[in-house]
């Protein structure tokens, strides 16, 4: 079987071709075809000669996977199924805009945090997409050339597959890649504190933290990340970096009925995040099979932005978009997952 | 996953194979900590530190760490070879998977059963029913352990061997068959996978969600 060499970086490219007795400028030639001119074979990289193609050829392909499958919400949002090298599926949800056009992209087929309200967690931890099959869901896109803004907020959990995430951001980034700027990306977490730090030093994107309640006991009960990296240790630490000059933290919040969405929730976030530039995010719950969990109403998410925004707080509530395709929770992937899943034992 | 907890050296007094490709690593216990914790442990003192539920008792001479070694995986491979008096890092104990002196149901699959072993070890059992789920007999880890330090309610589920002594199941059939407290905390520990599938019948069964506390493996 041959190896993709479809997200690779420069780096990575070099060690190939250092390995294979080829000149190291090869490595950037190859960066150019896939990342700057978007070939799909090795064939067609025209400028390399017969024989160096051949000799990548033997053991190497590019490696692209087009999406399997695609369903379009009556507003625009399309939510993509691509096939993973483990057969297994991961989504990619493209969100257009009047002003913008943002793709939400998955780094895990499925996750092991097991938070209460996502349905993504259902499916379990099935593995790690590697870089290239992050950086798929990107290029294989059909509205590749309108997207203007990426955010890790898919299948899975980024800080927890950090090294393939960061990867993914330095072929976006690089001058040999995409380059694009940092602010371009956006990279959400639970809080995976050491993982955070990693992404915080090694990159410039953008950082949106999963919050959704204030207080250490109520947020254990729908995220058990809580146990291990409590939220205001994961906010102490943002807190050191200074962030919101060159770069944003935003945290979101999805707001549901009656368990994270009163006055005292409104007052502790406040306290909270004192002192940070940063923005809040509120996000209307999209309901998902036996969930206890129910969403705030409309008008009690802007009393709450209300509330927020008088106490000096930058608040937004995300528009929701692609609901008549569940374009957030992982349920497209998951109905595949399941009509393949065999039990497993415990 | 990439790791900035500040480790310590340490020398393994010990290491036991418990069951095919599952072992329990023990050294020198220099800290206090809360019967639930994990810290983090590595073979280098700046590599990819792992998290791992503490499963021996707060007052212990050593530490013990229940693993399963992931053939596939960068770290348990290394640590199932490791001897006694090699070099071993790790972190302070930290969080807070803490289960309190009420009626609880403790739910784990698997290795899920070291941070219930050490609260057992502790003397943290009062109250208690334990329910735990694995393949084989031999996946019942600390059994003879448990037999005699807890008191309460102990039911083994068994979901492969045909001749099991114990619950022919998985322990989700378990739970979906038997009538369960609706007044009881729920302490669950293991994969995401369990963790879930767990919770959902639990809330199917009427038990509040924020009666439940979950801790799965990352």
């Amino acid at each position: 079987m041959k190896t993709n060499l479809f997200g690779l970086t420069l780096f990575q490219l070099k060690e190939v071709v250092s390995t294979l007795g080829l000149p190291a400028f090869t490595a950037t030639q190859l960066a150019d075809w896939m990342y700057k001119k978007q070939v799909t074979s090795i064939a067609s990289m025209t400028n390399l000669s017969k024989q160096t193609r051949e000799k990548l050829e033997s053991k190497y392909c590019v490696g692209m996977t087009e999406p399997s499958k695609v369903q379009t919400s009556t507003d625009g949002t399309k939510k993509y199924l691509y096939p993973t090298q483990i057969q297994k599926f991961i989504e990619a949800a493209y969100i257009p805009d009047a002003d913008r056009a943002t793709l939400c992209v998955s780094t895990q087929i499925g996750c092991k945090m097991g938070c209460l309200f996502c349905m993504t967690g259902k499916q379990g931890f099935q593995g790690n997409l590697t870089t290239g099959e992050i950086i798929n869901q990107v290029q294989s896109l059909p509205e590749f050339d309108k997207l203007t803004n990426i955010v890790y907020m898919g299948m899975g959990e980024p800080m927890d597959n950090v090294e393939a995430v960061l990867n993914s951001i330095e072929i976006m980034t690089s001058a040999w890649g995409y380059d694009w700027s940092p602010k371009r990306i956006t990279v959400s977490t639970i809080g995976i504190i050491p993982a955070m730090n990693t992404f915080l030093e090694r990159s410039q994107a953008h950082l949106a933290v999963s919050l959704h309640s204030p207080f250490d006991d109520e947020r254990r009960e729908i995220m058990p990340i809580q146990n291990v990296y409590p939220i205001t240790q994961v906010v102490s630490e943002i807190r050191r970096w200074q962030l919101g000059r060159q770069r944003r933290v935003s945290f979101e919040y999805i707001m549901f009925k009656g368990i994270n969405d009163t006055p005292r929730h409104a007052n502790e976030l406040v306290r909270l995040l004192h002192g940070i530039k940063c923005r809040v995010n509120l996000i209307r719950f999209h309901a998902i099979p036996d969930t206890p969990l129910e969403g705030t109403s409309p008008e009690n998410m802007v009393t709450f932005q209300n509330h927020l925004k008088a106490k000096g707080l930058t608040v937004t509530i995300r528009a929701s978009r692609g609901e008549d395709i569940f374009a957030a929770c992982g349920l497209l992937s998951t109905k595949e997952l399941l009509r393949k899943q065999q039990e497993t034992d415990f | 996953m990439s790791h900035n907890h500040t480790l310590y050296k340490k020398q393994v007094s010990a290491i036991r194979s418990v069951a095919e490709g599952v072992y329990v690593l023990s050294f020198q216990r220099s800290f206090t900590f809360t019967a639930g914790q994990v810290l983090a442990i590595d073979v280098v003192p700046d590599g990819e530190a792992r998290l791992y539920s503490i499963a021996s008792g707060e007052q212990d001479k050593d530490i013990e760490i229940l693993f399963d070694e992931r053939p596939e995986g960068r770290l348990t491979p290394i640590l199932s070879r490791l001897r006694v008096g090699d070099n071993i890092y790790i972190s302070e104990p930290f969080g807070s998977f803490r289960s309190d002196a009420g009626k609880a149901y403790w739910i784990a699959a698997g290795t899920g059963i070291a941070p219930f072993v050490s609260m057992i070890r502790s003397g943290k059992a009062t109250h208690k029913t334990l329910v735990h789920g694995g393949r084989y007999d031999e996946n019942f880890y600390f059994a003879s352990l448990i037999e005699k330090n807890f008191s309460g309610k102990y039911t083994r589920c068994c979901s492969q061997q045909e001749d099991t002594a114990y619950y022919k199941g998985r322990l989700t059939g378990w739970l979906k068959e038997y009538d369960l407290a609706t007044d009881n905390r729920y302490y669950l520990c293991g994969s995401a996978e369990m963790v879930v599938q767990v919770r959902d019948i639990l809330i199917s069964k009427d038990i509040p969600f924020q009666n439940i506390v979950s801790e799965t493996y990352f």
